[in-house]
């Protein structure tokens, strides 16, 4: 039901040479180390991206994923390192980077309808005082028609399915136009159906050049929809190319002695291998 | 009424506006009692001002509440911050620790000689009738500019409040935006001490927020619904404070506004509680009607437009109902024209009835194919809800559909009956 085309076809145009300079990596992570009450959850991340990826990160609960898109968007403080985003510091590159928070991180009681919250993707780019405008609601409803969730336009969020309200996150990231997208689990409670959208809006984001980094947490199906790796567990174990990362060896060092967690990686080598 | 009531009426009217927009964003911040705290704990500043002022100075005495009402949230926001004591807990300890301060303070000063002249005990239940036009200007003031800045920053105050990570990720100063609402909660706070008194002021902040909520979904609004009842709580308040003298204000306007509270809860369109027992009533009844229409349409399939009678008993074999429940079902249906009486016992379609069955037959077995064959479209984006749906899947959709049970022998192929009303059972359901 997702249709991103057109969207993302304007998008291109819009932002046209907006960033890319070929040679610049568009998430270079250097030697950050992330803690929360001076217990460390990150230690030394080294990381850099290759243009135009679709990267998943993967560990188990608490491995610092989310922590790890956080520090790198300066929501939470870091002890040390430094990010940079196609070259340059991340706060001079902020309207260029999307993020989609765990769907748990707000109230869905809070009194705004599906466009409110997908035009809140405008709130950058517009500075202070300025309200939207026609424009901006014009993007808006486009980039909820890309997710399928136009009829939904005007409805009241907590009236939304799990699912539904996860397209409107997706909405929100899109109409900002970026050109760096931080997923945390877009994929969390969402039907078969919803999964396979989702993936088909990532693909055409990378056909058009941009670079998504996603959260995810499902072994079965992460070396199909994604290209590259981070195996994450308070340190990096392991990040590159899908085909060289998503072996049992690194993820039996990403999780541990989790024996049930194993049997799942081993099925789903398997299941990998069947597939190709 | 005389010329200083009227200005009274327009400084807590004024009061009510501010104090009604900033406690909204309170409330769905769910910082709400973080207005309690800050009014409690602007007691004991009030005491100080006056010992170092040594008389009644309006303006003083809001820069003393302003000093210790911050200095209170301050240490709530340290302890919650620099302790393992959740926010509830500092609140408590603060709110209580400032206030009994104040009241000791406060009692000292009372028996010192000129101290009943301070007008301290105003503070703690607040009273309008003290408060003269100087005093007046000065919090409507406050409140103008309250309102202009929470105007102005409207779509950075949204975004803080619904998503604050999302927020600093889109670059807004969200340390400075917190700073900002906090202050404009401190200010209208201290504001309103004198009319409605540190012991009830965190009401005014809250029962506005709390009852707009009822009647709207969008935030705007709840803001300026907010704001009505804020004012509408001042006027009435101060007016009958000022028509039975001894009667301390603050209790009074708490009164007021409460009893707007639980006239929205009641009473609001849809999420008021008696719109959501008549719609739930509603939906029972139309269900229950539906239902039948469509048992008694299959009873009579494979020539429904015969209209053979049934019975009662008939209908208990195809449905969950007792002979009771089936009998009530078609007394309905015969009031409202559906079905009528044979000889008393057995009931047939009238024509409206037909026309009635047939559609929400169709309805339903068009949904049913649909979900079956279409499962691999996100359900989720179907509005089952809807009470046509040609509306949902438009009408293409519809007439493959249609193809299909004609298919399946499931509908007549030379559809002899009339199409869908597109009014039929349009009522009831949720017009977003
Ligand atoms: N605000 C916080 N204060 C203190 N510790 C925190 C905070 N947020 C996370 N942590 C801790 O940091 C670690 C990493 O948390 P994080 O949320 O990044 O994990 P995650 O990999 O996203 O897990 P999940 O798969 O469950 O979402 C955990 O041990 C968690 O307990
Ligand atoms: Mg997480």
């Amino acid at each position: 039901m997702i249709t991103p085309e057109r969207d993302v076809q304007q998008a291109a145009t819009e932002s046209g040479a907006a960033v890319k300079k070929a040679a610049v990596a568009p998430l270079d992570v250097h030697d950050m180390t992330v803690a929360y009450h001076r217990r460390p959850v990150l230690w030394d991340v080294d990381l850099t991206l290759p243009d135009g990826c679709l990267t998943a990160v993967v560990g188990p609960n608490g491995a610092g994923k989310s922590t790890l898109i956080k520090a790198i968007l300066s929501l939470v403080p870091k002890a040390s390192g430094r990010v940079l985003i196609y070259g340059k510091p991340y706060e001079q590159q902020r309207h260029l980077v999307g993020y989609i928070p765990q769907r748990e991180s707000v109230d869905w009681d809070f009194p705004v309808s599906a466009l409110d919250v997908v035009l809140m993707g405008r709130y950058g780019r517009l500075g202070w005082f300025r309200r939207p405008g026609k424009h901006d609601r014009q993007a808006a409803l486009e980039a909820l028609e890309n997710v399928g969730m136009v009829d939904f336009a005007h409805r009241q969020i907590a009236q939304l399915s799990g699912g539904q309200q996860q397209r409107v996150f997706l909405a929100r990231a899109l109409v900002q136009d970026a050109q760096i997208y931080f997923m945390d689990e877009p994929f969390a409670g969402v039907d078969a159906a919803t999964e396979s959208a989702i993936v088909e809006l990532l693909r055409t984001l990378r056909a058009r050049g941009r670079t998504v980094v996603v959260v995810h947490h499902d072994l079965q199906t992460v070396d199909r929809y994604f290209d590259h790796m981070i195996l994450l567990n308070m340190r990096v174990v392991a990040d590159g190319p899908t085909g060289d990362v998503f072996t049992p060896e690194n993820l039996r060092n990403t999780y541990g002695g989790r024996l049930t967690l194993l049997d799942e990686a081993a099925e789903a080598m398997r299941h990998g291998r069947v597939d190709a | 009424m005389d010329y200083n009531t009227g200005v009274v009426l327009i400084g807590t009217c004024l009061l009510g506006i501010a104090a009604g927009v900033i406690g909204s964003f309170a409330v769905l911040r769910r910082r709400a009692l973080m207005g309690d705290a800050l009014a409690h704990a602007a007691l004991p500043g009030i005491c100080v001002a006056f010992l170092i002022i040594g008389e009644r100075h309006f303006a003083g005495f809001l820069l003393g509440a302003l000093v210790s009402g911050s200095l209170g949230v301050g240490i709530v926001t340290l302890l919650r911050h620099s302790t393992r004591i959740k926010e509830d807990a500092a609140i408590g300890i603060v709110l209580s620790v400032f206030f009994g301060g104040g009241i000791v303070l406060s009692s000292t000063i009372q028996h010192m000689p000129g101290g009943n002249r301070s007008g301290l005990d105003t503070y703690i239940f607040g009273k309008t009738a003290a408060m003269v036009r100087q005093d007046v200007m000065i919090i409507g003031g406050v409140c103008v500019f309250i309102l202009a800045v929470s105007m102005l920053l409207y779509k950075e105050f949204k975004a803080l409040s619904f998503d604050r990570e999302y927020a600093s990720a889109q670059g807004l100063p969200v340390l400075a935006l917190d700073f900002a609402m906090m202050t404009l909660l401190v200010l209208v706070t201290v504001a309103g001490l004198p009319a409605v008194g540190v012991v009830l002021m965190a009401a005014m902040l809250i029962i506005p927020g709390a009852a707009a909520r009822f009647w709207t979904d969008r935030l705007h609004w709840m803001l300026m619904i907010a704001a009505f009842i804020g004012a509408l709580t001042g006027l009435f308040g101060t007016m009958m404070s000022a028509r039975y003298a001894g009667l301390p204000a603050g209790p009074i306007i708490v009164l007021v506004g409460a009893s707007m509270f639980v006239a929205s809860m009641l009473f609001a369109p849809r999420r008021g509680i008696v719109a959501r027992v008549l719609s739930r009533r509603r939906l029972e009844v139309r269900t229950m009607r539906q239902n039948l229409l469509r048992t008694m349409y299959e009873l009579a399939e494979p020539d429904p437009a015969a209209k053979p009678p049934v019975t009662p008993v008939e209908l208990t074999s195809r449905r969950a109902w007792s002979v009771v429940q089936a009998r009530r079902a078609l007394e309905r249906a015969q009031a409202a024209g559906m079905v009528e009486s044979v000889d008393g016992m057995r009931y047939r379609f009238t024509e409206a009835g037909l026309e009635e069955a047939v559609c929400v037959v169709r309805t339903h077995r068009l949904w049913e194919v649909f979900l079956i064959e279409e499962a691999h479209v996100a359900a989720d984006h179907v509005d089952r809800d809807a009470d046509s749906i040609e509306h949902v899947l438009g009408a293409e959709e519809v007439r493959h559909l249609e193809r299909r049970l004609v298919e399946m022998g499931r509908w007549p192929k030379e559809a002899p009956l009339p199409p869908p009303s597109p009014h039929g059972w349009a009522n009831g359901g949720d017009a977003t």
